[in-house]
């Protein structure tokens, strides 16, 4: 059954958290190298990503845990995949090639082993695209408000080489998220297109923005529906909004994008906002409760967690959600207008 | 099925069937628009956004963006601006359309925008696999496009090809490429009508129907076009012009238009049309008639003659005497007031009743006017002079009243206003003190070069409220960080405002501020001073107004700091490197070396050289000549004061009360290094020039004007120099005006021996390449092609941009024997007295263009004083504006 028509059936869920899972394994800097990594001169405890290659051990039995929870979704631990991202640890365009390769294919073992036991219910595997670590449309020099520290060549440039590698592990589709500038996600949905123009097959995109504070707008002054309209150009799954806020806070934004979209929307808060100590609090019974609110109203396809949730939150979500039918979507959707 | 037309900014634009008409700036266009060329070409982006900025404000819902112009790279200034522009949240709110002939600077602009744009446009021109291609990247960009009907044959113009090429278009569009129809959008092209000639007659009748077939026959598609080309051919006809605009939006958006680029400032409303006019107008837009165009013609010729004439409307002299001297201090008539106000001097019980009864009101609704911007300078200017002329006549009274009981009574406050040391120039300091005297503030007018001590003694000995400097010349800038130090030694509390050309907020932060600890306050121009002083001197709001502006200047003395990290400098031996060497292959030997002079120049035949644009912003009235003659706001203000302007022109030509004088020279010379060497009959002079030393891109030359002279040893190349003045004999025009309390007409005298001046110096030039000099002795240009420079060779003039030390004059009149020839007279921060004077050098070389030296480096300043035999300091003293370090 392809993911559409399962869309159409149910509200489909997405994992957790991948950071605060980590942290959990209290990881060490050996934790993070490999043979070849051995006498690498610069720390890279931190590189999550690095992880899938490291200790893949530890990732799979995350993804493990996320799906026996009843997670639909898996996110591939991709999220700072890219050469602008990797750059913070110095490692180039092979490594970046092996850890968005590696990571696709770990998360296809895990989903795979799992459908096996319940074909009934296919898991799925999302390449995770984070927006890298410079904005395109922004300057990071207060006094030089033309500057840009990326452009749009080099970041359609590194998302390709994160999406070929990604697919080439096994996902079945890509999801660009936590966006805060938009432009750096149009420099993703060209390095997309470019790669399936090139592959002679389109596959399913899940867009996820980021809403940065009560001023409803993106890190790059877009309001919702302005960031709707400038993405919704490109082949989309879905339209969503994740990360920044907690679930209450994302309400009013997840009702323009399910006012305004004929795309399947998607909802993955915070587990609510972090505390003085920089964690977030929420349980699983209180989001799930406020998660509630969306099924209620009928605003979303997709539900999961982002930072500070865990497979006892995706749990509670996914319990909450099988009570309500999905979000109805106007036009029927099919990959390209 | 529904076609929704989605577009975004920071916030979306959502074009529907039932939105009426988008409305697209037009103004950030470099091919429409010569300001934002002008902004655009020297770098000037902050004020390029205000031009974005005010579109905005001013309702463009979409903001066209244009940079195709041969002089820019049109690549490089799209980025920079769409980067900006992003930067801007008030402008950055709406969607950009990326405007552009060439395919490279849309795919830059796409690059850059993160909302959903509009590219305009692309077409059939190249082809269809280029066609093909480009609507293919433009979806996959995410923006919606505006095609052309242009095909490879030609533009569609008539309805037949219009409708071929768009549904050929649109097939591929969206069969091939599966672009969304609904962000389609066709520009059927709008051509002139009423051009005369027969095949245009249907232009704008086949648009309307070409539109309305697109509309009904291409699911989603939109309709938008370029309007103000329709009226091409009543071009400098505002009113025929706006009428036409509105009238063919009201019938394009009839059969189905959806946006179009417009200048919302030459729209009439539909409605409000002339009914006889709008007549003539349709018959002409729908070819309703065979005669259309002749009568829209001659219906324009008769509105265009309208404006001149005249009629005196006595009416008013009816009126109550309060009412009457109302009317004519906010008219500006002299003619009455004599006996007006001795009429209510018998009224009311002291003379100084009048004053502060009629005389200050009608001031006083002169004030809220100008405040408000219904009235223009020129006409306080006028207003002024009747309050004078009143005062005048009640002064005699009033004297005899202090003399019977000892009292006057005391205005707002007292602002002594000067011109600093070494510097001549008063028309804006003379301007302001108007203005502030028409909002009852007591003047205290101290001329001009008037020196640190002798301000300083007066303001204490009257007591002041406010102390005004003006300046125009760079070294003036130093004279008055001098007069701020002195007021914080002598522990002053006086505020002090600075005002002139070369002044500017910036430096004022900078340079002044820090070194006086009561306020400082840059003031840009007259309508600006009187809040600034009222502020200024209130004892309520005073010290809050002084925290505040010291607080606001300290935060531009901090970005300034910032700001100037940005610039890198290459060292000067660096930039010699990439200077400019030309050949002597062009080198034509003038018709004499050594001097002419002209002793007595005809005025009459300067008059068709004068720049009047200039003239108007003199008078804060900003626009360029003619058109600023028929602006909608200030057409008829400028109008009233260019015919008063001429008059005064008629007066000065027929009676000669002005004498224009001049000297040119030329000498053979040649090139070393940054200086140029002259043979002043067998002596060596040296003339010494600066070199560009900002950081530029590759490939770019570093300029100095001594690059335009030939680098050999065989002196066959040459160099010239000039002083030019009109100004002989003006000290007893403005004395003459100024007894008669006419301000208008002394500040209207001065700025017409400026243009004269002005005109004298191109009319020379003008000469020198055709006659004197002779290397251009082919050339006919138009005056709007002399005031564009459209010639070869410049004529820089020492103290501005090219060869900003001004103490090069010195030199130069000293080779020219300027002054004995000339009567001009430099004083000691190298002014030129009279002001209304012009001094320069001519290169003749076809490469030498204008350029701004810009900051310089410690290098180069140390190797200039070398050259110039004279110390750092004193050479950083004279170029302290051009210096890039601190």
């Amino acid at each position: 059954m392809n993911i559409y028509d399962l869309l159409k059936e149910r509200i489909l869920i997405l994992d957790g958290a991948m950071g605060t899972m980590i942290q959990r394994y209290k990881l060490e800097e050996k934790d993070f190298r490999n043979e070849a990594l051995k006498d690498y001169p610069h720390s890279l405890k931190g590189n999550n990503d690095l992880l899938s290659i490291t200790r893949p051990d530890v990732i799979k039995a995350i993804h493990r845990q996320y799906l026996d929870a009843g997670a639909d979704i898996l996110e591939t631990n991709t999220f700072s995949g890219t050469v602008i991202a990797q750059a913070d640890y110095y490692l180039g365009e092979d490594w970046v090639y092996q850890i968005n390769y590696q990571s696709a294919k770990i998360a296809r073992e895990v989903a795979d082993e799992v459908t096996a036991l319940t074909p009934s219910k296919p898991r799925f595997v999302a390449g995770s695209m984070g927006p890298t670590t410079k904005l395109a449309s922004m300057s990071p020099d207060v006094n030089d408000p033309g500057f840009r520290a990326v452009s749009f060549d080099e970041l359609c440039e590194a998302f390709k080489t994160q999406i070929g590698a990604l697919l080439d592990g096994g996902a079945d589709l890509l999801l660009m998220e936590t966006v805060t500038d938009t432009l750096n996600v149009k420099a993703a949905l060209f390095a997309a297109q470019e790669v399936f123009e090139e592959r002679g097959k389109n596959y399913p995109i899940m867009v996820s923005g980021t809403i940065t504070d009560a001023s409803g707008r993106t890190l790059s002054g877009q309001t919702t529906e302005a960031f709707l309209v400038s993405v919704e150009h490109a082949p989309l799954m879905s339209i969503g909004l994740n990360c920044a806020l907690g679930a209450s806070a994302l309400r009013p934004y997840l009702q323009v994008l399910a006012s305004k979209s004929n795309l399947f929307v998607s909802a993955y808060p915070n587990a609510g906002l972090p505390n003085e100590m920089g964690q977030y609090d929420e349980s699983p019974a209180y989001m799930a409760q406020q998660v509630e609110e969306f099924c209620k109203e009928g605003l979303v396809n997709i539900l999961g967690g982002c930072c500070g949730t865990t497979p006892d939150h995706i749990k509670a979500i996914a319990e909450v959600a099988a009570k309500y039918p999905p979000r109805k979507v106007a036009v029927p959707l099919a990959i390209g207008h | 099925m529904t076609y929704i037309l989605k577009l975004s900014g920071l916030e979306p634009l959502i074009i529907t069937r039932e939105t009426n008409f988008v409305n697209v700036g037009e103004r950030t266009n470099v091919t429409g628009s010569k300001k934002f060329l002008r902004l655009i070409k020297e770098g000037l982006y902050e004020a390029a956004l205000d031009v974005a900025r005010e579109q905005v404000e001013g309702g463009a819902q979409v903001i066209d963006i244009n940079m195709d112009e041969g002089m820019i790279d049109g690549v490089e200034a799209m980025v920079k601006f769409l980067n900006l522009v992003a930067a801007e949240p008030d402008i950055a709110r709406v969607p950009v359309m990326i405007d552009s002939s060439k395919w490279e600077i849309i795919e830059a602009g796409l690059k850059c925008v993160q909302g959903k744009c509009i590219v305009n446009s692309i077409s059939l021109k190249g082809g269809e696999a280029e066609f093909i291609h480009q609507a293919k990247t433009v979806k996959r960009f995410g923006a919606a496009v505006i095609v052309m009907l242009f095909d490879e044959v030609g533009q569609a113009d008539n309805y037949e090809r219009r409708i071929e090429i768009a549904s050929r278009a649109y097939r591929i569009l969206t069969e091939k490429v599966h672009f969304p129809a609904s962000d389609i959008i066709f520009d059927p092209n709008i051509f002139p009508v009423a051009t005369g000639m027969e095949e245009h007659r249907r232009n704008a009748l086949d648009f309307f129907n070409a539109t309305k077939w697109i509309k009904e026959n291409l699911p989603g598609a939109k309709i938008s076009g370029g309007v103000s080309n329709v009226s091409f051919s009543f071009r400098g006809n505002d009113k025929v012009r706006e009428a036409m605009h509105s009238a063919f939006l009201y019938h394009g958006i009839q059969h189905g238009m959806d946006m179009g680029i417009v200048n919302p400032s030459q729209l009439e409303v539909y409605d409000e049309i002339d009914k006889e006019l709008l007549e003539y107008v349709e018959d002409v837009l729908l070819d309703r008639r065979d005669d259309a165009t002749e009568r829209l013609l001659e219906y324009a010729e008769k509105v265009k003659g309208k404006g001149k004439e005249k009629v005196f409307d006595l009416e008013w002299r009816n009126a109550s005497v309060e009412q009457r001297l109302s009317h004519a201090l906010i008219k500006g008539i002299v003619d009455f007031i004599d006996e007006d106000t001795e009429e209510a001097r018998k009224l009311f019980e002291r003379p100084l009743q009048v004053i502060e009864g009629p005389l200050m009101a009608g001031m006083n609704q002169v004030g809220d006017l100008f405040g408000s911007g219904k009235m223009f300078l020129p006409q306080v200017v006028k207003s002024a002079r009747v309050m004078k002329k009143a005062v005048a006549y009640l002064l005699p009274y009033l004297e005899e009243e202090k003399r019977l009981n000892g009292t006057t009574g005391s205005g707002q406050g007292k602002v002594l206003m000067a011109t600093v040391k070494g510097d001549v120039h008063d028309i804006g300091k003379n301007i302001v003190g108007v203005v502030l005297a028409c909002n009852n503030f007591d003047i205290i007018d101290m001329g001009v070069m008037v020196p640190t001590e002798k301000i300083l003694a007066k303001a204490v000995e009257e007591k002041v409220d406010a102390i005004g400097l003006s300046g125009l010349i760079t070294p003036s800038l130093d004279e008055m960080v001098g007069v701020a130090k002195e007021m914080e030694r002598m522990g002053l509390k006086i505020p002090l405002l600075i005002g002139g050309a070369t002044t500017s907020r910036v430096h004022t932060a900078v340079k002044i501020d820090p070194h006086y600890s009561g306020s400082v306050v840059h003031v840009i121009d007259a309508s600006k001073s009187v809040p600034v002083v009222q502020s200024l001197i209130s004892k309520e709001h005073g010290p809050v107004y002084h925290k505040r502006i010291k607080e606001e200047y300290e935060k531009f003395r901090e970005e300034y700091k910032n700001r100037k990290r940005e610039k890198n400098f290459v060292p000067i031996e660096q930039a010699r490197q990439k200077d400019v060497k030309v050949s002597l292959s062009n080198a034509v030997k003038p018709s004499f070396t050594g001097t002419r002079v002209f002793e007595d120049y005809p005025l009459d035949e300067l008059r068709n050289y004068i720049d009047w644009t200039p003239f108007f912003a003199t008078w804060e009235l900003t626009g360029r000549y003619p058109q600023i003659l028929t602006d909608e706001i200030i057409g008829t203000e400028a109008t009233k004061l260019f015919e008063d302007a001429n008059k005064m022109l008629d007066l000065v030509i027929s009676n000669k009360l002005l004498q224009a004088r001049a000297v040119l020279g030329f000498w053979p010379a040649k090139r070393a290094g940054d200086d140029v060497k002259l043979d002043v009959n067998g002596t060596e002079e040296s003339f010494h020039f600066l070199r560009q030393q900002s950081e530029k891109a590759e490939g770019q030359h570093y300029y100095c004007l001594a690059d335009f002279v030939a680098e050999s040893d065989a002196t066959n190349d040459y160099m010239g120099g000039f002083a030019v003045t009109a100004g002989i004999g003006i000290e007893k025009l403005v004395e003459a005006y100024e007894k008669d309390h006419d301000d208008y007409h002394s500040i209207m005298i001065k700025a017409i021996a400026d243009r004269l001046a002005e005109a004298l110096a191109e009319r020379m030039h003008e000469r020198v390449r055709k006659e004197f000099w002779g290397y251009a002795s082919e050339e006919a240009l138009s005056n709007e092609e002399l005031i564009k420079e459209a010639y070869q060779g410049i004529r820089p003039a020492p103290g501005y941009p090219a060869c900003p030390d001004h103490t090069e004059k010195a030199t130069l009149f000293r080779l020219l024997d300027a002054e004995k020839a000339t009567g001009i007279s430099l004083t000691e921060s190298y002014a030129m007295y009279p002001a209304a004077s012009v001094s320069g050098f001519y290169f003749a070389h076809p490469e030498s263009k204008y350029f701004g030296v810009g900051k310089i480096q410690k290098d180069q300043v140390e190797d200039y004083a070398r050259r110039k035999g004279e110390s750092v300091e004193y050479i950083e003293k004279w170029l302290a504006p051009a210096l890039g370090y601190e």
